[in-house]
């Protein structure tokens, strides 16, 4: 299994968030909450915006006299907000931004991730309007050089009956009921975002909105700080007697409005749709990679259990009325639109035992591509295929493609996530005396490159969560090591240390060895699927 | 020190150093949207051009209901205004502008904007309904001393008498 292997730009990313891993650890690792730091700045923007409409007034005078107020004389606590609010909306551009580019070059835009992908691309838009419609209201020399230059932008459309722009003419075209009006789009542009929020999350489950605590509490405060340090800024108020000249750019928000006064209009619209189509279409974009195939149920071997949903993370199993008269109420159906072939509800389909015979080896909810019975091939050959030094102890790896165990190696099998193999499996190995002890490599601990692989691994393993692994297992002669895709040295010199220790374990007891004919047609399909894989 | 607690204080320090650095990008560095030494004219008006009419034949007028018997027939759409704009003896603005709406039933719109040297300037408006005919037509010719960073308005109202500058810190001459 080598598809999906990380890019140059997923191993850059990977570099730096180990980095920050240092600093934050993993579980509070900024770049792996993106997504929950969005929603958390969101929250964040909103409580702030609604403390600041308590002290706002709308006029031409008024609006800016109560900016300077909240700004002045109540720093403390209506400044503070203000400068959250502003803080805290360019973070989530920072935040929305990192995002997008993290997701694509980890590659999860195409195929059944098509739909978060895409109806992120509008959250973009709705982002900068609420900003822009934001910096309206305070009404102060940018402000000014804001409306006007949006005016004017928009008024190149010809779609309006009356010029946006002759508004700001002269003071005497400017009335206190557009202050009204832009606060009224300041409120509904972030509601309409909300929704498209919710909407970009729908195809996930038990979705992330909120950062752990601790990033939270480490989020808040720096920005409070940040916020007492460096207030946002205030320039003077609004005269349309008068043209800015030089204005302090909020460059998050506005980097675009030194072109849209230089460039000719037609061209940044055509830019604008050309360029927000793009990236739209970048899940069906060229190279396109075969889909991995959706998993499959079999219903001889499903017993409605419904582990399969509940470990699933992308809603992609729902439970339906029995079709084939077996004795249960429900049946797994799988929406193969929304797979994406993680094979996680094959490690917890009870069904899915290594012990059964190969040859006829289907469990309740299987893999096409990398099937239970050739997972099980696979690790036979591994083991095979595993150094027999004498007194060196045999360790074979259950790899994520996504980790550091990414590269085809000896005694290595790659799969698409480690929680595809049933705990069963690393119970297989052992009794069976495949290897003397099992590595699993994952991703690195503070993300799983398919959400819930690591958390659902670690709870079979501790016997949390069903399927459990057997207590017979020896946990001494597992080990688990959560690695992004440029630790592969950590990854070595770990197996190399639990090798050592696995030789001051002795021999595994109570072995029941593979028969010659099982082992034989396992190692037929395993080489079999291991050349298709590499092919 | 537990991990959590060495985490909040490495982890805080380095968020407030993005934060800090955020914060700078949000107000710099500025950009000079207009020259230090420049000022700006805005000319924008609305004004509705002239109908082509003919007089209606004594047919036409037995077709309609007596109540809607008009003189004339006019098309639905507009004719352009003529608008020009110069400034010291260069033309800035010289062309026609159409009317507006999808059949051109609308009035002619324009809103233009220039960015200009401060100091004296010679400016001439003129805007015609129909040029080569005998349609209605407004001039204005002006000196204006503009300041730095000024904006100078100009709007048009036919009630006003054409052409309108709107008083801001500008010096006429």
């Amino acid at each position: 299994m080598s598809k999906g292997r990380p890019g140059p730009l997923a191993r850059g990313f990977d570099r730096i968030e180990r980095g920050l891993d240092r600093a934050f650890g993993p579980e509070w690792n900024p770049l792996a909450q993106l997504g929950p730091l969005g929603w958390f700045l969101f929250w964040i923007v909103t409580v702030t915006g609604a403390y600041l409409f308590a002290f706002f007034d709308t006029g031409l005078t008024e609006t800016y006299a109560s900016i300077e107020w909240m700004s002045r004389a109540g720093w403390w606590h209506a400044g503070l907000a203000r400068s959250l609010h502003r803080y805290a909306s360019d973070l989530m551009v920072v935040v929305m931004f990192t995002h997008l580019l993290r997701e694509w070059a980890l590659g999860r835009f195409r195929g059944a991730r098509w739909f978060s992908w895409f109806t992120g691309v509008p959250i973009i838009w709705f982002v900068y309007m609420s900003g822009i419609t934001g910096f309206w209201l305070v009404w102060d020399r940018l402000a000014q050089y804001v409306a006007i230059t949006t005016a004017e932008f928009l008024d190149t459309l010809g779609i309006f009956g009356e010029p946006i722009a002759r508004n700001f003419l002269s003071p005497a075209h400017l009335s206190d009921r557009f202050f009204t009006l832009m606060v009224f789009l300041h409120i509904a542009i972030p509601l309409i975002l909300l929704l498209l929020m919710w909407i970009h999350i729908q195809r996930i489950s038990a979705a992330r909105t909120r950062p752990p605590r601790g990033l939270a509490a480490i989020t808040l405060g720096a920005l409070v700080v940040a916020a007492l340090i460096a207030p946002a800024p205030l320039n003077g108020p609004a005269d349309l007697s008068t043209v800015p000249q030089a204005v302090g750019l909020d460059w998050f928000f506005l980097s675009a409005y030194p072109v849209l006064e230089r460039a000719a209009a037609p061209l940044v619209w055509i830019g604008a749709v050309v360029g927000t189509v793009a990236v739209a279409a970048l899940p069906w974009a060229p190279p396109r990679p075969p889909r991995e195939k959706p998993a499959e149920v079999f219903l001889d071997h499903c017993n409605g259990c419904e582990r399969c949903v509940a470990d699933c993370p992308y809603n992609a199993i729902r439970m339906v009325p029995r079709s084939d008269g077996a004795p249960f109420a429900f049946e797994a159906q799988v929406l193969p639109d929304r797979c994406v072939a993680c094979g996680i509800c094959m490690g917890a389909c009870p069904s899915s035992s290594p012990f059964r015979r190969s040859g006829g080896l289907v469990t309740g909810i299987d893999l096409p591509d990398l099937s239970l019975a050739e997972l099980r091939a696979q690790v036979i050959a591994a083991a095979e295929a595993l150094p027999a030094k004498a007194g060196a102890p045999r360790v074979l790896t259950l790899s994520c493609a996504h980790g550091a165990g990414h590269e085809e190696a000896p005694g290595r099998v790659v799969m698409p996530c480690v929680a595809m193999a049933p705990p069963s499996m690393f119970d297989f190995i052992l009794s069976r005396g495949l290897a003397d002890g099992v590595v699993i490599a994952g991703c690195a601990a503070r993300e799983c490159h398919n959400r819930f692989g690591r958390a659902w691994t670690e709870a079979r393993v501790a016997r949390a969560r069903d399927p459990m692994l057997r207590e017979r297992v020896p946990r001494e002669r597992l080990l688990t090591v959560w690695a992004g895709p440029t630790e592969a040295a950590r990854l070595a010199r770990e197996t190399s240390d639990f090798g050592a220790r696995l030789a001051g374990l002795g021999p595994l007891q109570r072995v029941r060895p593979l028969s010659e004919e099982e082992r034989a047609e396992a190692l037929a399909l395993g080489r079999q699927t291991i050349r298709r894989a590499a092919e | 020190m537990t991990g959590r607690v060495v985490h909040l204080l490495t982890g805080g320090a380095v968020s407030l150093a993005l934060f800090l650095a955020v914060a700078a990008v949000s107000q710099w560095p500025s950009w000079q949207s207009v020259p230090d030494e420049a000022a700006v004219i805005r000319l924008s008006l609305r004004h509705g051009g002239v109908r082509a009419c003919r007089p209606a034949s004594e047919e036409e007028l037995a077709r309609l209901p007596p109540n809607m018997r008009l003189r004339e027939i006019c098309d639905r759409r507009r004719a352009p205004v003529h608008v020009r704009l110069v400034l010291d003896g260069q033309a800035l603005i010289d062309r026609a502008v159409p009317p507006s709406g999808l059949w051109g039933t609308g009035p002619s719109r324009l809103y233009a904007r220039f960015a200009v040297p401060a100091g004296p300037h010679q400016i001439a408006l003129w805007l015609a309904e129909n040029p080569e005919g005998d349609g209605a037509r407004w001039e204005l010719a002006r000196q204006v001393t503009l300041t730095p960073g000024e904006n100078l308005a100009i709007d048009f109202d036919t009630e006003a008498g054409g052409f309108v500058f709107h008083e801001g810190r500008r010096e006429d001459g």
